[in-house]
């Protein structure tokens, strides 16, 4: 198919202070073929429209900045191209189930206050995981899949349980709280499980599956969070038929310091 | 009623029995439902039939495949009402009938294998 010389970006527009609600303004842009949607809103943002705001640093699909909802998709801007679209119009609008703070900056503080309570760094009784330890590629090969994340959350933005319930922790979260429970060098397994295992945390997971489906970078954080219900009825059927052996329970995990 | 203590347990049962539902009743429908009726497979007789279920084994079996998968639908229920219908505020009263289901269909698979 003949790629068109130009495309329309149908493009949501808000201010808080000023807009009642967020409305659509189209813009004709320019169509390359190795050009992805980031490109052709840096192309508005120069060339048009310079109060058009958005979201974006890297261009590599490493930052996780630039995540929309592209023709009602969650999708990394830099990783979707125009030509995908035809004829177009293509429809940008900020990711779902956060606030906007304008155009298609979304609000993420709540996230990252999720992100810090789950504990997402090296426990170990050391210290705090700084020193070197041995792992085997076998190890590493347990948690690499769920290491990927870069936090763009598009993953949030496809949970309808997200949107729901907004106190829910999340699939990213709860993905990397799930890769330093699998790393042989971490010891906070327990630690996070006290943390995570109530109806906000891993239970509040339905199973949707949108998270993984929407993922970028192939986590799987359903796959993670399902894994994570396993530890965590494991651990809770343990506490319900020996409420005496779970008092002053140690960290089961070793790591081998070198 | 929804909590860090119950959670596991409830979870667990709907897992086991999405599994015993995916797994097993499948095999007893393709025979039960299908081979049999239309003569893939010879069809038993009703005193063969009752001595198999007469078994322990099979006993044990079929109230698994019973019990299980009705927790399994519980649980998938109750979320369904929760979010579905938005109806979290009648926690008690969802939690209550959904798993009262369960437990009551439990209670009369039991009864019918012990009685028969």
């Amino acid at each position: 198919m003949s790629i068109p010389k130009t495309i329309t970006l149908e493009v949501s527009r808000y201010s808080p202070e000023r807009d009642p609600q967020p409305y659509f303004q189209s813009y004709e842009v320019p169509v390359k073929k190795e050009w992805v949607i980031l490109d052709a809103l840096n192309y508005i943002k120069d060339q048009i429209d310079g109060t058009l705001t958005f979201r974006w640093s890297c261009r590599m699909g490493i930052c996780g900045s630039c995540g929309y909802t592209i023709n009602n998709e969650p999708k990394l801007g830099c990783a979707t191209f125009l030509t995908q679209y035809g004829r177009g119009p293509i429809r940008i609008e900020p990711l779902r189930n956060f606030p906007v703070v304008r155009d298609l900056v979304v609000e993420i503080g709540e996230f990252l206050e999720k992100l810090k309570k789950v504990k997402p760094w090296l426990i170990h009784e050391d210290g705090n995981g700084t020193g070197e330890y041995l792992q085997t590629p076998s190890q590493l090969e347990e948690f690499r899949q769920h290491s990927m994340c870069i936090n763009c959350l598009l993953c949030y933005s496809a949970c309808p349980i997200s949107g729901l319930d907004p106190i829910f922790v999340g699939p990213a979260a709860l993905a990397l709280a799930h890769r330093y429970n699998k790393d042989s060098r971490d010891q906070g397994a327990d630690e996070r499980m006290a943390i995570l295992s109530h109806p906000e945390g891993i239970w509040g997971c339905t199973f949707v599956g949108e998270c993984t489906r929407v993922c970028p970078k192939h986590v799987d954080p359903a796959g993670a969070i399902q894994q994570y219900k396993i530890a965590g009825a494991i651990d809770g059927l343990k506490q319900f038929l020996m409420p005496w052996g779970q008092k002053g329970k140690q960290p089961k995990r070793e790591a081998q310091k070198s | 009623m929804v909590n860090k203590e119950t959670e596991p347990i409830f979870w667990s049962l709907f897992s086991a029995g999405g599994v015993v539902a995916g797994l097993f009743l499948p095999i007893e429908l393709l025979i039960f439902g299908i081979a049999i009726p239309l003569e893939w497979m010879h069809q038993p007789s009703y005193p063969a039939l009752l001595a198999l279920v007469h078994s322990p084994i099979t006993r044990i079996y079929l109230f698994v495949l019973c019990s299980l998968p009705l927790f399994h639908f519980a649980h998938r229920f109750r979320y369904t009402l929760y979010d579905g219908l938005q109806i979290k505020h009648l926690n008690e009263v969802v939690f209550a009938c959904c798993y009262g289901i369960a437990i009551l269909g439990t209670v009369t698979a039991g009864y019918l294998l012990l009685t028969m």
